[in-house]
């Protein structure tokens, strides 16, 4: 199966989700440059962290107007797989792909510290391979990660089981302190309706390899690959 | 061609519009009247502005080493993995599998004194691009921070304005920053200092210098455009700090780390294209100095045509041009012909790139505007005929009073009593504290190398596609080097090691930053000499050579002078991922062992500053045998595999050491059973917080064979107790009383002192703010 990872200027994280979909999932990857009009023939697209644009306006602002953007919507309308992580979680939402908006983080500050999140519902191609319930280890690390969204919004996506991680305590409790940025009801990453967008604040692609701490991310590549393969 | 050629120097008429030249703005220039003699002579006549203002950006002492060179020069600098030593943006040493490293320290000081956010991040974008002008791609940072007194508004502003600059850039341009070292001190009041590290990686023939070559090359101006900020900013570094310093704010540049990382992946391509045959980052004195520099080396001659530089204003003089410190510029030497296609590849990135120059076969270093020579000078004197100064050197009376007062003789207080209170005094003071709250701020584990990051004894970085790791630290202590600067300038490089090969790195090589007060006093060019001393006794006998740094003096504010600061950066290899080792405790069972021995020294001791506020006496002793002697036993013990943890034993001595192994990991608290009553003959005080060197903790489930690998490699080792669960506690038992402590209550004193001065932690405070929305 092939990835494709969008490079924008000032992405900093193409080159940790290049290197976990190749070295660790062992599965073919490939940069898609903000200028291209074509997707190269990827199945899945990640829209990766970093500082597109240098976030200068406002995070994602500018890097929704790359021309790749139209071809990573399309995608993402016709049911392929899009994983928005960090900076790219930011941009999805000011696509259109994801509702809601990120803000500064409560604490006004730059955050990078591992954090726990518990998988709340098995929605979507990148939930597979989790159990409700389990307790992740993964980094965050951004300065504009608190989630927010109106409160019908907010409703909605927990209604609809597609709020899929939430910021909680090493043994999966919510708790004030556990929220790394002061995001509504503790959200941490959510899917778009169909299931098929995830975007989330912490770096999956930071944790496949035990040998970096933790291999807590590895299992939502392995999902999308069971469900793209499936 | 350093001999002076005079007779060939064209008459240069002096710019309409320019100032005249008089002793005032010479003065103003920072030229002393010999120098401005030796101007002259140089030129055979009276320099213009334009000249003047050149020379007075490559002859302060930021640019020209003019007083510290030719002790410098007495450092070790060769070894058979150097590849790169001093005199390059970086030095660059191989580790291996045709793998080299490249790594540089730098300060940025006095600007980040007057505007700590720019300061700092400026800082970091500049040494940034040190690293990446030779070829390698950045893959770590770390930083060197020195505050004054936490308990001043004034400082607590500097600091968080510090880290944020220092955080913004870094985690902007995708570099982790992995390491480093805070030291909050009065000493620094006025005058903190900023020291920034980077560390990248290439494949060894990418290597690439900053040495202008092939005659009728073109010169290019590649990156950002140019400003009016930040001219005279390398003079700026090179004076006192004043009242009136703070009039200088303009000449800080302002950093924009976007365009950085574009500068960085577009620099990196073209290396990597074969179009260019040098590149230099346009740092201190920008265009001036880059142009020079990379003339002097190549023993060529260059032109320069200002009103072909971009600018980002109108009615810039060439003057303000090749002054100007704006960031994220580069000096580019190309391959005659393929101009269009460095073109292409800055214009991928969305940069500018544009012919400025020729490198030509006249030994000359020319500036025009348009058709109109404004600047002139023979050969490459402007950088080989820089004045050196040898200057008086000589310890004050006063420093030689302060080392000889009785430190025994200062009486106890009376809490100290129970020991358990001191420690926790010494666990929660700012310099010894976790510096959690600095470092939650800076991505480390970006580019997912970061094996231990911050908080360990040192960072250790994977080598992707080997089974190798890099291991990184910085490390000084001020106040050693201030009582006894020779013994300082030694501990600061056998720290740095010993806490590299906690992590199972052996010791590679330095890169030095060398922080001191003005050199034209006796006494700090005494502190100067002798540090560089000590630091050359340590190197040598480590086997780690210097491979380049940075001098930053003039850092006095009207309160004097701050501590002689010599920040030592050291790179070290780990052979194996599986030698990887932490420093706190893993398994309860384990045997707790002390190599290295205890002494009856507090002399210098953060004990004795925090308890005592006092700040006298002898440093600790460093002998360098008996260090090498527990490094290789260390290393020798991980790679034989029967180590669990190692820790280097430094401020606050073996309690404190000793503490942070059961709790500096808040995730994985344990507790500990010591026994050190075997040195009954030292006094309780100098046991438990005298901080003698080369002593490191290790635990291990083999405790036999780590004495035996000691008693091999003629290192001391005592077993001094048993990790214990965390409920069990922490227990220190000496000759005359016992020190008990529940791990937890030292915990909150180490992890929660600086958040509770720096007001609300960041969770809490983010707690604070969220609002709910019912589910």
């Amino acid at each position: 199966m092939k990835f494709g990872i969008v490079t924008f200027p000032g992405s900093n994280c193409d080159y940790d989700a290049f290197h976990a979909v190749t070295d660790s999932l062992g599965q073919e990857a490939v940069y898609l440059w903000h200028k291209d009009h074509d997707l190269k023939g990827a199945d899945v697209i990640v829209l990766p962290g970093g500082f597109s644009y240098g976030d200068y306006l406002r995070a994602g602002a500018i890097a929704r107007f790359s021309p790749i953007m139209a071809e990573v919507v399309a995608h993402a309308r016709r049911g392929g797989p899009v994983l928005a992580v960090c900076n790219g979680f930011q941009v999805a939402c000011e696509a259109g792909l994801l509702p809601g908006a990120l803000l500064r983080n409560a604490s006004l500050k730059f955050v990078s510290q591992p954090v726990y999140l518990r998988v709340e519902h098995k929605s979507g191609v990148f939930m597979q391979d989790y159990a409700e319930g389990d307790v992740l280890k993964i980094p965050v690390a951004h300065g504009e990660g608190r989630y927010t969204a109106d409160a019908d919004t907010i409703r909605a996506l927990e209604d609809q089981g597609r709020v899929v991680f939430r910021y909680t305590n090493a043994h999966g409790d919510r708790e004030p302190s556990a929220n790394p940025n002061g995001s509504l009801n503790d959200i941490a990453g959510i899917v778009n309706e169909q299931g098929n967008v995830l975007g989330m604040m912490p770096h999956p692609e930071r944790v496949v390899d035990p040998l970096l701490g933790s291999p807590d991310g590895l299992a939502l590549f392995e999902s999308v690959l069971g469900a793209v393969a499936a | 061609m350093t001999q002076t050629t005079q007779t060939t120097t064209r008459t240069v008429e002096p710019r309409p519009g320019d100032p005249k030249i008089t002793p005032a703005l010479v003065a103003e220039h920072g030229l002393t009247p010999d120098e401005y003699d030796r101007l002259v002579k140089m030129l055979g006549r009276t320099p213009t502005f334009t000249e003047l203002g050149v020379v007075s950006a490559l002859w302060n002492e930021h640019c020209s080493y003019k007083h510290s060179k030719n002790v410098l020069r007495t450092l070790p600098t060769k070894a058979p993995h150097v590849l790169q030593g001093p005199g390059e943006n970086a030095g660059v040493i191989s580790i291996g599998d045709g793998i080299a490293i490249a790594f540089k320290i730098e300060s940025h000081n006095h600007p980040s004194a007057v505007e700590p956010y720019q300061g700092a991040a400026t800082g970091v974008g500049g040494i940034l691009r040190d690293v990446f002008t030779m070829g390698a791609r950045p893959f770590a940072m770390l930083n060197s921070l020195r505050f004054g007194s936490l308990d001043s508004a004034r400082n607590q502003y500097l600091f968080s304005g510090v880290v944020k600059g220092v955080g913004d850039y870094g985690n902007c341009v995708g570099i982790p920053t992995v390491a480093g070292e805070i030291v909050f001190d009065s000493a620094y009041d006025g005058n903190p200092l900023v020291n920034a590290m980077c560390v990248g990686m290439m494949r060894e023939e990418e290597l690439i210098t900053a040495k202008a070559e092939g005659i009728g090359n073109p010169i290019i101006a590649v990156g950002a455009r140019t400003g009016r900020d930040g001219i005279h900013g390398a003079s700026f570094a090179s004076e006192d700090l004043s009242e009136a310093s703070e009039a200088k704010r303009p000449r800080v540049q302002v950093g924009d780390p976007f365009t950085e990382k574009l500068l960085l992946e577009a620099s990196l391509e073209l290396i990597r294209s074969g179009h260019i045959v040098a590149i230099q980052d346009m740092g201190a004195a920008g265009l001036t100095s880059s142009s020079a520099e990379m003339a002097a080396r190549g023993d060529v001659g260059v032109t320069i045509d200002t009103a072909r530089v971009p600018v980002r204003e109108t009615g810039m003089t060439p003057y303000e041009i090749l002054l100007s410190e704006s960031q994220e510029r580069m000096l580019v030497v190309a391959l005659k012909g393929r101009e269009e296609e460095v073109r292409k590849i800055l214009q991928k990135w969305d940069l500018a790139a544009e012919v400025i120059g020729e490198v030509i076969a006249e030994p000359v270093y020319r500036i025009t505007e348009g058709d109109r020579v404004v600047a002139e000078f023979p050969g490459t004197e402007l950088v080989s005929q820089c004045p050196m100064y040898d200057v008086p050197a000589a310890e004050s009376d006063e420093a030689k009073q302060r080392r000889a007062v009785n430190v025994d003789a200062i009486a106890e207080r009376p809490e100290e009593k129970d020991p358990a209170w001191t420690l926790e005094q010494l666990l929660s003071t700012p310099t010894i504290a976790s510096k959690r709250w600095a470092y939650n701020q800076y991505d480390s584990t970006v580019r997912t190398n970061t094996v231990i990051g911050p908080g360990g004894d040192a960072a250790v970085l994977r080598v992707r596609g080997t089974d190798k790791a890099i291991a990184v630290k910085t490390d000084c202590n001020g106040r050693y080097v201030y009582l006894d600067p020779r013994v300082g300038g030694r501990i600061a490089v056998a720290e740095a090691a010993r806490n590299v090969a906690c992590t199972g790195a052996r010791p590679m090589a330095i890169t030095n930053c060398l922080n001191f007060g003005n050199p034209k006093r006796p006494e700090i060019f005494f502190q100067f000499k002798e540090a560089v001393g000590g630091m050359g006794d340590a190197c040598t006998a480590l086997g780690t050579p210097v491979t380049g740094g940075n001098v930053s003096l003039y850092n006095e504010s009207p309160t004097g002078a701050v501590y002689p600061t010599p920040v030592i950066g050291m790179v070290g290899l780990v052979d194996s991922l599986a030698h990887i080792t932490r420093s706190t405790f893993k398994e309860e069972g384990d045997a707790v062992i002390l190599l290295g021995d205890c002494t009856a020294e507090i002399g210098g001791s953060e004990y004795l500053a925090t308890i005592h506020k006092t700040v006298a006496g002898a440093p600790p002793q460093c002998d360098l045998a008996q260090e090498r002697n527990v490094i290789e036993t260390v290393l020798e013990a991980i790679r034989s595999g029967v180590i669990a943890s190692a820790h280097d034993c430094s401020d606050g001595g073996l309690a404190v050491a000793l503490a942070e192994c059961v709790m500096a990991d808040r995730e994985q608290m344990l507790g500990a059973d010591i026994d050190v009553s075997a040195w009954d003959a030292l006094p309780l005080r100098a046991l438990l917080f005298g901080e003698a060197q080369g002593r490191i903790i290790v635990s291990t489930s083999n405790p036999d064979a780590v004495i035996a690998i000691a008693d091999r490699l003629g290192a001391k080792a005592r077993q001094i107790g048993t990790v214990r669960s965390l409920a069990s506690g922490f227990t220190i038992k000496c000759a005359s009383t016992t020190l008990r402590a529940p791990t937890e209550r030292l915990a909150r004193a180490y992890h929660d002192a600086i958040p509770t001065i720096m007001g609300a932690s960041v969770q809490g405070l983010a707690a604070e703010q969220a609002e709910g929305v019912a589910l």
